[in-house]
């Protein structure tokens, strides 16, 4: 690890306010400041790999909160995980770790396999596969919490149905490369056929290749870089088949993550890769004026949250907005502290369930005074989380991914 | 510390909030100071202003020191214990008890963070004017201890004119009331003003009533460019003397406003030596006539490009941006080492030139910011914590800094306090009497020494 980046870190305390665990303890180890001053501690020899200190640090979310808020350009998120990978890699992986994060997820036939028997009636496997995709604590406890969740799960997952090469409405305008993320394939595929449909409609031959893998991010949650590796070669190889335009997602971890391919592998295939890639909101924006002219009145009050991946990790923050505000009839009503993370943080809610928990209420809490009817996101996770969440503490607001709504309004 | 010892903390604030592990105190031995670290013994996070008193009364039977500490953000070392000493966080003590309406005062805890102040007044239409550039994250029992200032200083002053209120846990224990909801009040010696700003070394607070006002109805934002550092300082002193007061007049030099807009990208010029950042608040015919004459000031001194904020979103990104700035300034080097020496707003431009000169002479890189319309100005050394010889000479640079703004009339830290960073300069100012009876009030409130020793002198 970079000594410079840790020793970067002034102490000044302006990410506090912004983290999401140091809110709900208040202290000091659970604070980006904290974090950075015990990874650094740790390279200079005065503290060591205690448990304790390990178990610190595994409270960070990785939300990157506090990159945003740093003034001084330090992520104390990214040393965290940073720091994680490298311990990990002098350690091998455990057989679970094997088994998902190099057997299954670089595998979507596999994946799918093992996932879609045990659909809706296996509560546990279902559950863990799904939700965490690269978890590996075999049985988390709050299993059931998660089954109302089971009830609207696409019959199949989206990978293996989806037209491999959509053609444009229209004049063609250009043509993109759909990185269709996991988790959306597997229980969000609704809102990724909107993606579809709207880049469709929008002129745009929409490619989706089938052997695409998955993103990567679990295996770097896990510490497990060279797993990572792998799958960047292996997308950026796929998508280098086609003359795309951009490679867009509607998943904010997939492209958080995929924007990064080029951090960790400098080639120049990665960086043209990773320069192509787009959020969903990003390539919408782009054609405001269109979109105004398709779509259609949708009186509903709704509010937004921003996922971290999307926000703090691309910084993307107007573009959502905008879009919504395009919708004639909407009623926006902006989220206090909209940009602070929900609890799901990956498969953070099923390590540690208690601090997620106190971190969705809090994101609960700012959703109820808003009085909106309808939670707009765009990131899976959260999308799980706070489904979740709704469900169980305000079952009156519905929650739908950004191109759901868009799609709704225009009436595809 | 003695494992006892902290037992019998640890009944009274109990286990969760007793940290007592080597990882913990390792990350309590630091605040933003740079070049100070020190662990402490052990940490309490105490939940009511009773388990505070408990703690003060077992601590001063025991001889163990405490110190008190709010969020760590204060840059003279004050909230840093040795090995024995015990430190209190005040964060759960976050509580806005009261805000009348009436008497115009609000009521809170110490833990309580300057800018969540700041929202539940204004959502009433009253006004908290001190505004830290830590406002997010500081809090009220530390802004009152260092009696913080802030952008708004010029015109609605510090902490201290606000301060109306003190409830105290002395060193044994035992509370002091100071002060109230009373606008006046001269029954014996005034301890408020000695209370604010004595840095956690003469009583522990546990309540503060601050006064309210009105909040202005209108504000104006503007920015205007220098090409030259030495006119933006004439521009200070001439926008004074023209009897216009605005509430913030802000100053940035061109290694700040590099860095400042690195991150915030708000716009700022990279093509001109100096910035004034300026804000007029009001009524909003006096804010019109106030915003012509600083526009005209300004381009009688030079001023390249004058810009008026469009909307209130604008002049919070500049705000907000200006902030930021001694973070910000750490981006281009691992260590920030600023100062805090404050002269009569007269001598501003004489003093800009003492820091550039300074910075040649012992071959330092200085990036100068601050609340020049305050004559506060925060001349920060970029350095390299590894690179002695180069620390070496930056506080030799800040040797003469600090003995030129005494010579001008001026004092050693505005803001900041003196705490274990400023220790040393402060005979210089004060001199022997004035250290003598600073004792003697250190020894009147607390015989025994424990409250928050090694700070001041
Ligand atoms: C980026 C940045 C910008 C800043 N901008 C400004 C600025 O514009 N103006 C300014 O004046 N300062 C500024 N500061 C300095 C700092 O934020 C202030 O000194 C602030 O008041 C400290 O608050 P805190 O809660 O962090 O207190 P701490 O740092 O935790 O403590 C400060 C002192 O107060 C004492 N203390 C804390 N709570 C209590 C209590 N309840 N009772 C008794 N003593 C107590 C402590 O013992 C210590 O001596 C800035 C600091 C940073 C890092
Ligand atoms: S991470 Fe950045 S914001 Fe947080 S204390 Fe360090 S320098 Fe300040
Ligand atoms: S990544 Fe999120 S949880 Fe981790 S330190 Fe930063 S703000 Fe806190």
């Amino acid at each position: 690890m970079d000594y410079v980046k840790l020793i970067n870190c002034m102490r000044c305390g302006m990410c506090l306010p912004a983290c999401p665990t140091y809110k709900e303890t208040f202290l000091e180890t659970a604070s980006p400041r904290g974090r950075v001053a015990l990874v650094r501690k740790l390279q200079e020899g005065e503290l060591d790999q205690s448990a304790r200190l390990l178990e610190y640090l595994s409270l960070c979310i990785d939300c990157q909160a506090c990159a945003s808020s740093c003034p001084c350009g330090v992520n104390a998120g990214e040393l965290v995980a940073e720091f994680t990978c490298e311990r990990k890699a002098e350690d091998r992986l455990s057989f679970m770790e094997d088994l998902v994060l190099r057997k299954l997820l670089p595998h979507p036939d596999r994946l799918e396999a093992a996932i879609v028997p045990m659909r809706l009636y296996q509560r546990i496997g279902l559950q863990k596969l799904v939700r965490t995709l690269g978890i590996l604590k075999m049985f988390p406890k709050p299993l059931d919490r998660m089954e109302g969740l089971l009830t609207d799960l696409p019959e199949r997952p989206l990978r293996q149905v989806i037209q491999a090469d959509m053609p444009a409405r229209g004049a063609v305008r250009g043509t993109i490369g759909f990185f269709l993320g996991c988790v959306m394939s597997l229980i969000f595929s609704d809102a990724s056929r909107a993606t579809i449909k709207l880049l469709t409609l929008l002129g745009y031959r929409v490619i989706t290749p089938k052997n695409q893998v998955c993103c990567g991010a679990p295996n770097m949650l896990s510490g497990d870089l060279a797993g990572l590796k792998d799958a960047a070669r292996k997308n950026v190889n796929i998508f280098g088949g086609f003359d795309l335009d951009f490679i867009v997602t509607d998943c904010g971890g997939c492209g958080a993550e995929l924007k990064k391919y080029s951090h960790h592998l400098n080639e120049p295939s990665v960086a043209s890769f990773s320069n192509k890639v787009r959020d969903i909101s990003q390539v919408l924006t782009m054609h405001a004026d269109e979109l105004k002219a398709i779509l259609t009145p949708l009186p509903l009050k709704v509010t937004y949250h921003d996922p971290c991946h999307i926000a703090h990790c691309q910084g993307i923050r107007k573009q959502p907005r905008e879009l919504l505000n395009l919708v004639p009839g909407l009623k926006y009503t902006e989220l206090e502290n909209a940009d602070a993370c929900c609890g799901g943080g990956g498969t953070y809610n099923i390590e540690k369930p208690q601090m997620a928990d106190l971190i969705l209420r809090r994101k609960l809490d700012t959703i109820r005074a808003t009085g909106a009817e309808v939670l707009v996101t765009g990131n899976p996770g959260c999308l799980l989380q706070l489904k979740k969440g709704l469900m169980d503490h305000l079952p009156q607001v519905k929650i739908m991914h950004l191109t759901e709504l868009l799609a709704k309004s225009i009436g595809v | 510390m003695n494992p006892s010892f902290i037992k019998e903390l640890q009944a009274i604030v109990g286990q969760q909030y007793t940290l007592s592990d080597r990882e913990s105190l390792a990350v309590y031995g630091y605040d933003a100071t740079p070049e100070l670290e020190s662990r402490p013994g052990v940490v309490l996070m105490p939940g009511s202003s009773d388990e505070i008193a408990r703690i003060m009364r077992l601590c001063h039977g025991a001889g163990i020191s405490v110190t008190p500490r709010g969020s760590g953000t204060n840059l003279s070392g004050g909230s840093i214990a040795g090995s024995e000493g015990v430190v209190v966080q005040t964060s759960r003590l976050n509580r806005i008890i009261e805000v009348d309406e009436e008497n115009l005062t609000a009521t809170v805890e110490p833990g309580v963070i300057t800018s969540a102040l700041h929202r539940e007044v204004e959502a009433r239409g009253l006004f908290y004017p001190p505004d830290p550039g830590s406002m997010n994250i500081s809090t009220m029992g530390g802004n009152v201890a260092e009696n913080s200032g802030g952008l708004r200083g010029l015109k609605y002053g510090v902490t201290a004119n606000y301060v109306m209120g003190l409830e105290t846990i002395l060193a044994d224990g035992s509370l002091l009331h100071t002060g109230g909801k009373v606008v006046k009040d001269v029954a014996g010696y005034c301890l408020n003003p000695l209370l604010v700003s004595s840095e956690g070394t003469l009583g522990f607070f546990t309540g503060i009533t601050v006064k309210l006002i009105p909040k202005p109805q209108v504000k104006t934002t503007m920015l205007a460019h220098f090409p030259e550092m030495r006119q933006a300082a004439l521009t200070v002193s001439a926008i004074i003397a023209a009897k216009v007061i605005p509430a913030t007049l802000e100053f940035l030099d061109k290694v700040t406003i590099k860095c400042v807009e690195d991150y915030a990208h708000v716009g700022l010029p990279l093509d001109v030596d100096a910035v004034l950042l300026i804000e007029v608040d009001g009524h909003p015919v006096v804010v019109a006539e106030e915003a012509a004459a600083v526009e005209a000031i300004c381009r009688k001194h030079g001023c390249s490009f004058f810009q008026t904020a469009k909307n209130a979103d604008e002049a919070l990104n500049l705000a907000t941006a200006r902030r930021t700035a001694l973070s910000a300034l750490a981006r281009l080097k691992p260590t920030t080492i600023l100062e805090d020496a404050t002269v009569p707003r007269s001598c501003i431009a004489a003093m800009l030139k003492v820091i550039q000169d300074s910075a040649k002479k012992h071959n330092v890189t200085i990036g100068t910011f601050g609340h020049a319309g305050d004559g506060n100005l925060h001349p920060t050394c970029l350095t390299d914590e590894r690179d002695k010889d180069e620390i070496a000479r930056a506080h030799k640079a800040f040797d003469e800094i600090f003995d030129a703004a005494i010579s001008m009339g001026g004092t050693i830290t505005g803001e900041h306090g003196v705490g274990m960073a400023k220790k040393k300069y402060l005979p210089r100012l004060v001199g022997e009497s004035g250290i003598r009876v600073m004792r003697g009030i250190k020894q009147a409130f607390d015989p025994k020494g424990i409250l928050n020793p090694g700070k001041i002198f």
